[in-house]
């Protein structure tokens, strides 16, 4: 049985769709894992720089291995691809891959610099093709749930929103790898604000102007470890960004948004929904004063389950975006280019 | 295998319901001694199997009870591993060959990575032997009769297809621990075809099995059928998951469902363990006295 996005029933999906993956590090793989075990996913090929990896893609999995990207396109010929290389590489292939008429889900963020974005949205548009970036915040149920309280006007008008996300990544003085060099889209910015700002872009509103921003380092040299910002949006609401990658005190990536409005108040992370309506004008399953909810209440149910029904749910809407069974538009290269412009006034504001 | 397991979530702020929660538990358990006493709890409810993960901190818990074998006579553990927050961790910072170097024991890549050398089959999966000794290590002189993979890894493997590596983590857990290997997964219904598919028959695999249908991919009547088929030695876990349903409900569904031969469950304080313990043994009763009629 298939389920859509939102879990509404539709009808059984029956093409394959192609679909080849370049760069099977840490995310690469996950997804891998979730594509091999879509029902409506043929994998035509892996391509990966690390010999190692291919080998054992080759020998326990079966895969077409490449250690050139390009050879892969023109092998084997994929309808859609995946990719999870370090940023740096995301808009070289990126646009490669538009080029030959491919439909692409792309790892976050786009790109290195906000400039990049704007032609591939261009290349996309013009040939028609699906994209898809990699912010899966936008699939789970409580940011969803959030969202839709603030869009349905019930928590009333914004006064003020928060975003934050705090996770243990560097926690001492020893880093040499891509993610600790600002060239390659290292730092805390990229990695774990960009999640941040997406979100807030999506379930708050689209922000607009950059009024403070401090970078801070901690244990990475290159980098920043920190990230602490004062947000706009187009409405002039404002807001508080509030990032550090170097907090081991959690024990995984922890995100969070709270917006207080005049109608009531919304505290939501990946796992539980927080909401306080000020008087008993309320949407159906909640009431006057606090309700909790929890993801459970919301989780979309998933043919195959990894690490988060997110990840599934993100791979199964770009597949059935691809069969043209739903619209294609949640994290579309362009709502990310969006985000790569916001990444991009936070540092020039931290600069000043 | 015994019909209640205890499990360690709650010991190291693993809540899948709140992340405050999750605080509030690691705050609780910061000391070995309050794991202990908690574990103390679950045998004086009867429970003398304690399923847990490869965290370091389990290591003084095993330290404790090899050093008290008069208050664990009986007293199994299941080992589930790998701790995979410690691999994950170890990848983003040295790469997937820096950590195989780190924690593969043994000067076992000194030779294979020299120059680029090509690797032959056999090498992947004994360096997965030699990463399984590693975390067993704790265990030595304690009862582990099952030792789970975990379900990151397992369904990693099942969806990448990996069902002969699945295969030799079965066949060394057997032959070096004298041991059965378990399977903790996301996805029972696929999990068993592929596991049947080489060979491996009747495993034990512990999934997420609630009146909720929380985290049972493919959907809730798919593992109804499954069950009814009876081909493997299944354990639930998450039964008091999701919805709004008591406990006494949660658990009268998940007694009432066929070949479930265990079930596992956390819990932080004696009135919860105790709660479920007895609920679970209570339906067991009504289930057995309405078989018997
Ligand atoms: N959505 C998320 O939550 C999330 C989490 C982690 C990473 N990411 C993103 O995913 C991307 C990859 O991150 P990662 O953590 O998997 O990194 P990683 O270093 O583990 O993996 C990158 C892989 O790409 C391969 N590679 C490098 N250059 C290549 C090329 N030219 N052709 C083919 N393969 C190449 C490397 O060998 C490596 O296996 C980054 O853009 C990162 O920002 C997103």
């Amino acid at each position: 049985m298939a389920f859509g996005f939102n879990n509404v029933k539709i009808e059984e999906a029956t093409t394959m769709i192609k679909v080849g993956l370049i760069g099977a590090g840490k995310m690469g793989i996950s997804h891998l894992s979730i594509l091999g075990a879509h029902p409506d996913v043929e994998i035509v090929g892996v391509s990966d720089t690390s010999k190692l990896v291919l080998d054992v893609l080759k020998k326990y999995s079966g895969f077409k291995v490449f250690s050139d990207y390009s050879k892969m396109l023109d092998e084997v010929k994929p309808e859609a691809v995946v990719v999870a290389v370090p940023t740096k590489f995301h808009t070289i292939i990126n646009k490669t891959l538009l080029s030959k008429g491919i439909h692409v889900f792309s790892e976050k963020p786009l790109a290195l610099k906000a400039e990049e974005g704007e032609e591939l949205v261009r290349l996309a548009k013009e040939k028609g093709l699906v994209t898809q970036v990699g912010y899966h915040n936008k699939f789970i149920g409580t940011f969803m749930e959030a969202k839709r309280l603030i869009n349905g006007g019930h928590i009333g008008d914004i006064f003020h929103f928060t975003g934050e996300s705090y996770g243990p990544v560097v926690v001492k003085n020893k880093q040499n790898n891509w993610r600790a060099d600002p060239e390659e889209g290292g730092g805390c910015l990229m990695d774990y604000a960009a999640h941040v700002i997406d979100l807030i872009n999506y379930v708050i509103g689209p922000i607009e102007r950059v009024s403070g921003a401090k970078l801070e380092s901690y244990y990475s040299r290159n980098v920043e470890d920190g990230v602490y910002s004062l947000l706009e949006l187009a409405s002039g609401v404002g807001g508080v960004l509030s990032v550090n990658w170097s907090d081991e005190t959690y024990r995984k990536m922890s995100t969070s948004v709270t917006a207080l409005g005049s109608k009531g108040k919304i505290i939501c992370d990946a796992t539980e929904i927080k909401v306080y309506f000020k008087s008993s004008d309320v949407p159906g399953g909640y009431t006057k004063g606090w309700t909790i909810k929890h993801i459970n209440d919301f989780a979309v149910p998933v043919d195959f389950y990894l690490r988060g029904e997110e990840y599934s749910a993100q791979i199964d809407y770009f597949i059935k975006s691809i069969q043209k069974v739903v619209p294609n538009d949640i994290n579309t290269f362009e709502t990310a280019w969006q985000t790569d412009r916001v990444i991009s006034l936070i540092k020039n504001c931290a600069k000043k | 295998m015994d019909r209640i397991l205890f499990g360690d979530n709650q010991f190291f702020g693993v809540n899948h319901a709140s992340d405050e929660k999750s605080r509030a538990q690691a705050i609780r358990f910061k000391d070995d001694s309050s794991i202990i006493r908690t574990l103390g709890y679950a045998q004086e409810a009867g429970i003398n199997t304690f399923m847990c993960t490869t965290h370091d901190r389990i290591s003084g818990i095993c330290d404790y009870i090899r050093g008290n074998p008069d208050k664990y006579q009986g007293f199994k553990i299941y080992p589930c591993m790998p701790y995979a927050h410690k691999y994950a961790n170890a990848v983003t910072e040295l790469g997937i060959v820096g950590t195989l170097k780190e924690y593969v024991p043994g000067n076992f890549f000194g030779s294979i990575f020299k120059g680029g050398v090509a690797f032959v089959s056999k090498d992947y999966l004994s360096m997965m032997e030699l990463l399984i000794d590693a975390e067993m290590k704790m265990f030595k002189g304690i009862s582990t009769p099952v030792i789970f993979l975990q379900n990151v890894v397992t369904d990693l493997l099942l969806g990448l297809g990996m069902k002969e590596v699945l295969k030799s983590f079965y066949d060394y857990v057997a032959k070096k621990y004298n041991a059965e290997a378990g399977f903790i997964t996301m996805n029972l219904p696929k999990l068993l075809s592929v596991l049947n598919s080489v060979g491996i028959e009747n495993p034990i695999v512990c999934a997420s099995i609630n009146s909720a249908g929380f985290r049972m991919s493919g959907g809730k009547e798919l593992y109804e059928q499954t069950l009814k088929q009876g081909k493997a030695r299944v354990i639930a876990m998450q039964v008091l998951s999701g919805g709004a349903v008591s406990a006494k409900e949660a658990i009268e569904y998940v007694c009432n469902l066929p070949n479930i031969e265990s079930i596992l469950f956390g819990a932080s304080s004696r009135g919860n363990i105790n709660e479920t313990a007895s609920l679970i043994r209570q339906f067991d009763r009504t289930t057995e006295l309405s078989e018997s009629k």
